[in-house]
């Protein structure tokens, strides 16, 4: 397994390479522009030096190699001497991953939003998740029954309503009629006593409840379905004609086995966490990696949006990767050799 | 108990039935089945022939009835610029469910078949799941606008202004939204490639394609049903969030996600400008989930011989 | 809700004050503004986007600014030049200016004429693609007479010299702190972008880009008794709606800027009672392009869209001036305000809608739509009605393809005048196009609104500060954008007319407001009445404000926050 795991993430360095040449080729080719978001008072020629200012100048495979190389070494080394103080080599001119909109490194712009992005979004993931499972688990223990059908409504409503409409009806009922929660995200919130605490619950509840709606009505289909398949199957006829507790078929040998291509789901999911949710995220301006990447595409920053599909990319190798060997470890029959 | 062996009763009983004629049979058995199946075949004909009964046109504006609320000449009331809700949500639903179920069919054939090949051929497997992550990794935004610079005019020159978008709309959700389905069609493959009957079926000779297609495929089924049904929805809300980004279908042309979208303020004030757009996804979407269900247990051999 | 708690805070400590005449510096608090497009930088030089200039004009001062009745008022200048005190040369090729002598940067160092100077030869390195260079056109030299007076000198004669250094979009930053940071080393200096010390009320304490900017009052701001406010958070992100709820509805934050939202639901939220809706007009008109050359796309790229001086590539069909009178009278402006703007906008009849010394009267009648006109005149230009209603002639329908960006108000714009168009036996298929396309200007895209792609087009434009002379030079014949130019140029409707060229060189030669006048709406009526373009809406800046924040007193001329030292909490 650990040899298996050794030559997919070799293999994972020339797919990497070549995932970012093709999105860097894309984002090239792409027709916006970083001055359109400009007022129209700034005239033609001025809007041209300020692309040259930006480098576009320079031939496509030139830029793609200095981004390689700025975001493959300065990068690293920049944080490594943050991290340690040290100063290692001509530090002063080494040339950092700058957005084109903030002129600021790119991973210091990472960096600051992901706090909030991991509280929001990791947070929805994680109740989506403690929600789904059960919930798929019960729907096929009990297809059919009263929970099933009511279970089976909201998740359709979960995947068929879209976060735009499901956060604003929040907003409307909770912070306009009701007044109870904040509508905007305090990103400077600082959690010291409970009194902050508490705000911090507040400011989270609309943004993670919309997520977790809509992943938990993903998730738990695929469990239950999942599941369904398995309660039939001879093994569980087996275990039970064997007088194994019911708890114990259900739970250890049905779960189990049913958890395969959940876990794909639940895996494949992770990375879009670090991904942030776009859509709610702009809603309640929790301003983190979604919102981010969006205003990146939409000012054309191309090496802001380079950096976060790249690293983007690795993360999908990475739990891909995690996907396979879990797996091996939930059905013993896959061998990966 | 296998496949075959669970087909052998069938097969030995006195009349003689085909695998259609009794999946059919179950299906029809399924409530839930039924009920979905009837809820969808309303919403098609309602938008199908919709239109050709309830003859206002959806673009045309009225600027003496705006944000009329629910009457006899609007039944579903009117927008923001007096146009009739009821005439635009079936307008809406021929495109929203042409691009749903095309885009989702496209999603669901490149999908389920790289799983397969991948997690049946192992040789397959690693370039076909480095395509995934490939895909994956890809910023849509960005892909979408390469696509509409590079084939809208061919297509619109070819298809004409509203087939040249609708093709393009339907290729690039299709092409964009397989991924999930492959990784966990790949997932249970590898599964069920060592499990007794498929073994049972190779060491008898079986050819590749028919251990693929007789017992591969029909057990892989439910995992692609629900991806189906996320699927449908995902295209029609996809759809919207293109032309609310200007690239998508022309912005005369209603679909259920953008009446939705463009409703979305005035949702205190007319109410039906979300609710009827809202309720039409739905429903869709939960009837195409019980079609689903039905279809799956019919399926299953091992339900469907109780 | 820390926002509610301040408020209240704020107010009870006013209730036991005796209101806001008792001025001390940071008396009321905090003031939560929200920009729902979110600033990216501090530094207006380096981004010309409307929402830095804005941010940045809290912190770094010009030498003058425009009130928000479109005069000139001195900000870091002790006084205006003008002809009359001498601070203009009689050749009109030198402008003096006096600046304060008391003024401190945040940082305690005294402001003097080398910080503006510095800041012209900032943007005007040729490696540091400043945004704002337009403002430097002309300037030849300049140099401090004595620490506080400047003297900018001019190529040629300059008739409306209050350019350099004028305006929110011209501010001053400190030679000190940015004297490493010139040329192609400007993008490096995140540090100083981000926090630059400036002359300002405030002065930046916390700077997240794209997200939310933490101020607190200038402890050396040249009024000892202002700022009112303690300490500024200015957040961004989302959208105009919720922007305007968080003011109007729940009260979480003081005031919100640019609200483009449908009237009705923008009236339906200040109904709640909680703030206001302040409207400012300045020179916004939206407007419809007719493209003077032909868009067909069997056309090669250097024919399509392209003008020909022999007149060769001329449109097929909206060359015909009566075909342009009749779009134009089949559409009703003052609906078009009513239902996508409200209070918001007005109709205009005129490219050039202000300043008022500038507005021509002679166009009045495009606000009424008259459908009967617009049909006599297409049936006089011998298009007549087709079976299905589209009008034909010599075998060609009367077809148009109408692009602009996409915007729900454009889009409702887009139907209806859609409609009005069939009504005259116009058929129209519109197109709306990505913002960051649309706007984009990349050459290769066959999308941009310098291209031209189509026989149609609308959207919003604007001059800075209140002279109209570059924005009226805008159509001439040079200025069309074409291949040769890398489909640069702003006279987006390839419109060419000899007379109109002579009237924008005369216009750069002319002295005095009057005489300046009269060619401006000479020129405008040209373009108006050769219907090359049909305006539709003059558009207000438009901003909400909470019931108890006093001194807001908007402005669409120059920086919306060119005030806010005045800004006060109400009881």
């Amino acid at each position: 397994m650990l040899r298996y795991a050794a030559r997919r993430l070799l293999i994972s360095i020339p797919t990497l390479l070549a995932i970012s040449f093709i999105v860097f080729a894309l984002l090239d080719l792409a027709p916006s522009d970083p001055t359109a978001n400009l007022p129209l008072t700034i005239p033609p020629e001025v809007r041209e030096k300020i692309r040259l200012s930006l480098g576009l100048g320079e031939p496509f495979i030139i830029r793609y190699f200095k981004w390689l190389e700025q975001f493959l070494i300065n990068e690293p080394l920049a944080v490594l001497e943050q991290m340690t103080g040290l100063t290692i080599g001509d530090s002063e001119n080494r040339l950092r991953v700058l957005s084109w909109a903030t002129r600021s490194p790119v991973t210091d712009l990472i960096v600051e939003r992901l706090p909030q992005t991991l509280w929001v979004v990791g947070m929805s993931y994680v109740v989506a998740v403690v929600i789904a499972v059960p919930l798929g688990v019960i729907s096929a223990y009990r297809q059919y029954s009263l929970f099933d059908q009511i279970g089976t409504f909201i998740s359709m409503l979960g995947f068929s309503i879209p976060t735009f409409f499901t956060g604003l009806l929040l907003i409307v009922i909770f912070s306009v009629w009701l007044g109870w929660l904040p509508s905007i995200y305090d990103t400077t919130h600082v959690v010291e006593d409970w009194d902050s605490f508490w705000f911090q619950v507040k400011q989270m509840a609309m943004p993670t409840m919309v997520l977790a709606l809509a992943n938990a009505s993903q998730i738990s289909r695929f469990m239950r379905a999942s599941m369904l398949d398995n309660l039939t199957q001879d093994y569980v006829r087996t275990a039970r004609a064997k007088g194994v507790r019911e708890r114990t078929v259900v739970l250890l040998h049905v779960l189990r086995n049913s958890l395969i291509p959940v876990v794909t789901v639940i895996a494949l999911g992770v990375p879009t966490i670090f991904g942030g949710a776009i859509v709610t995220e702009q809603i309640f301006r929790v301003n983190g990696i979604g919102a981010l990447l969006i205003t990146g595409i939409e000012s054309n920053d191309i090496p802001l949006v380079q950096t976060l599909t790249f690293i983007f990319a690795i993360l999908i190798v990475v739990f891909n990767l995690i996907a396979d060997l879990l797996y091996g470890v939930l059905d013993p029959r896959i061998r990966y050799d | 108990m296998t496949d075959a062996t669970a087909s052998a009763p069938v097969a030995a009983a006195p009349a003689h039935r085909s695998l259609w004629a009794d999946v059919w049979r179950q299906f029809r058995a399924h409530r839930g089945a039924m009920i979905g199946a009837g809820v969808f075949g309303f919403i098609l004909l309602a938008v199908i022939f919709g239109p050709m009964l309830w003859t206002i046109d959806p673009g045309e504006t009225n600027l003496r009835a705006r944000n009329q609320p629910m009457s006899w000449a609007h039944p579903f009331g009117t927008d923001n610029v007096g146009r009739d809700m009821l005439a635009q949500v079936l307008a809406g639903g021929r495109v929203s469910l042409a691009v749903g179920i095309t885009a989702m069919a496209v999603s669901m054939l490149i999908g389920a078949a790289i799983g397969v090949l991948a997690g049946y051929f192992r040789r397959l497997d690693g370039p076909l799941m480095r395509l995934t992550e490939l895909f994956l990794a890809l910023p849509i935004l960005p892909l979408l606008l390469v696509a509409i610079l590079l084939f809208r005019d061919t297509l619109r020159a070819n298809f004409g202004p509203e087939a040249g978008v609708f093709l393009l709309i339907v290729l690039i959700i299709g092409i964009t939204s397989w991924m999930q389905t492959a990784r966990i069609v790949r997932g249970e493959v590898q599964t069920l490639k060592e499990r007794e009957f498929v073994l049972a079926a190779q060491s008898i000779g079986t050819k590749e394609g028919r251990v693929i297609t007789r017992h591969i495929l029909p057990n892989v089924l439910s995992p692609i049903m629900v991806s189906a049904t996320i699927g449908i929805a995902a295209a029609i809300i996809t759809e919207s969030t293109l032309s609310f980004l200007g690239l998508g279908f022309p912005p005369d042309f209603p679909t259920w996600g953008r009446l939705l979208f463009d409703g979305k303020d005035f949702m205190t004030r007319s109410p039906g400008r979300v609710i009827w757009p809202g309720l039409f996804i739905s429903l869709t979407v939960l009837s195409v989930n019980f079609i689903g269900d039905g279809l799956r247990d019919a399926m299953d051999p091992r339900i469907r011989g109780r | 809700m820390t926002g509610l708690k301040h408020l209240l805070a704020a107010s009870t400590a006013l209730a036991f004050c005796a209101g806001p005449a008792l001025a001390e510096r940071g008396a009321d608090g905090e003031l939560k503004i929200i920009y729902w497009q979110a600033p990216s930088t501090m530094n207006p030089f380096l981004s010309g986007g409307t929402k830095e200039v804005e941010a940045a004009s809290m912190v770094i001062e010009p030498l003058a600014r425009y009130s928000n009745t479109g005069e000139i008022i001195p900000a870091l200048a002790a006084e205006i030049p003008t002809l009359e005190n001498g601070g203009i040369s009689e050749d009109l090729k030198s402008i003096t200016w006096k600046l304060k002598t008391d003024v401190l940067w945040s940082d305690g160092t005294p402001f003097t004429a080398a910080d503006a100077i510095f800041t012209w030869q900032y943007c005007t390195n040729p490696e540091g693609g400043c945004a704002q260079g337009a403002y430097f056109d002309g300037v030849a030299n300049m140099e401090a007479l004595d620490p506080h007076t400047l003297k900018i000198t001019f190529t040629e004669a300059k008739p409306f010299p209050y350019t350099a250094l004028v305006g929110s979009e011209s501010p001053i930053i400190q030679a000190a702190q940015f004297a490493e940071c010139t040329g192609s080393r400007a993008p490096e200096c995140t540090e100083q972008n981000f926090n630059p010390i400036g002359t300002g009320p405030f002065r930046v304490v916390e700077f997240r880009a794209n997200d939310v900017i933490t101020l607190e009052a200038n402890p050396n701001y040249r009024d000892p008794a202002k700022p009112a406010f303690a300490t500024v958070t200015f957040k961004g992100g989302g959208d105009a709606e919720s922007a305007a709820r968080s003011v109007l509805q729940t009260g979480e934050f003081d005031y919100a800027w640019n609200l483009q939202i449908s009237p009705e639901v923008l009236n339906e939220m200040e109904a709640a009672g909680q703030g206001k809706v302040v409207v400012a007009f300045a020179t916004s008109v939206e407007r419809i392009l007719v493209n003077f050359t032909n868009p067909d796309p069997a056309l090669g790229p250097d024919e399509r869209s392209v003008w020909k001086e022999d007149g060769s590539n001329a449109h097929p069909i909206l060359s015909d001036i009566r075909v342009r009178k009749a779009l134009s009278r089949a559409i009703d402006p003052v609906i078009l305000t009513e239902i996508g703007y409200g209070k918001t906008g007005r109709p205009t009849c005129n490219v050039l809608p202000g300043p008022d010394i500038y507005v021509s009267t002679a166009n009045e009648a495009c606000k009424t739509q008259d459908l009967e006109e617009a049909k006599a005149l297409l049936d006089e230009a011998g298009w007549v009605p087709g079976p299905d209603g589209v009008r034909v002639k010599d075998g060609k329908r009367l077809s148009f393809l109408y692009q602009t960006s996409t915007n729900a108000v454009r889009q409702e714009f887009q139907a209806i005048i859609k409609e009005w168009w069939s009504e005259i036996g116009v058929e129209t298929e519109l197109r709306n196009i990505s913002a960051s396309v649309f706007f984009g200007g990349d050459p290769n895209s066959p999308d941009t609104f310098q291209k031209f792609y189509a026989d149609i087009e609308m959207y919003t434009n604007n001059f800075s500060g209140v002279d109209p002379e570059a924005y009226m030079a805008q159509w001439t014949c040079e200025k069309a954008p074409r291949p040769a130019t890398q489909w640069q140029g702003e006279n987006i409707n390839r419109f060419c007319s000899a007379e109109y060229d002579a009237l924008a060189a005369e216009f750069s030669r002319t002295a005095g407001l009057e005489a300046r006048a009269e060619i401006a709406k000479k020129m405008n009526d040209i373009l108006m009445q050769e219907y090359v373009i049909i305006p539709l809406i003059h558009r207000g800046g438009t901003s909400a404000h909470a019931n108890s924040l006093g001194g807001v007193l908007i402005n669409d001329w120059d920086s919306e926050l060119w005030n806010i030292a005045d800004w006060h909490r109400v009881k």
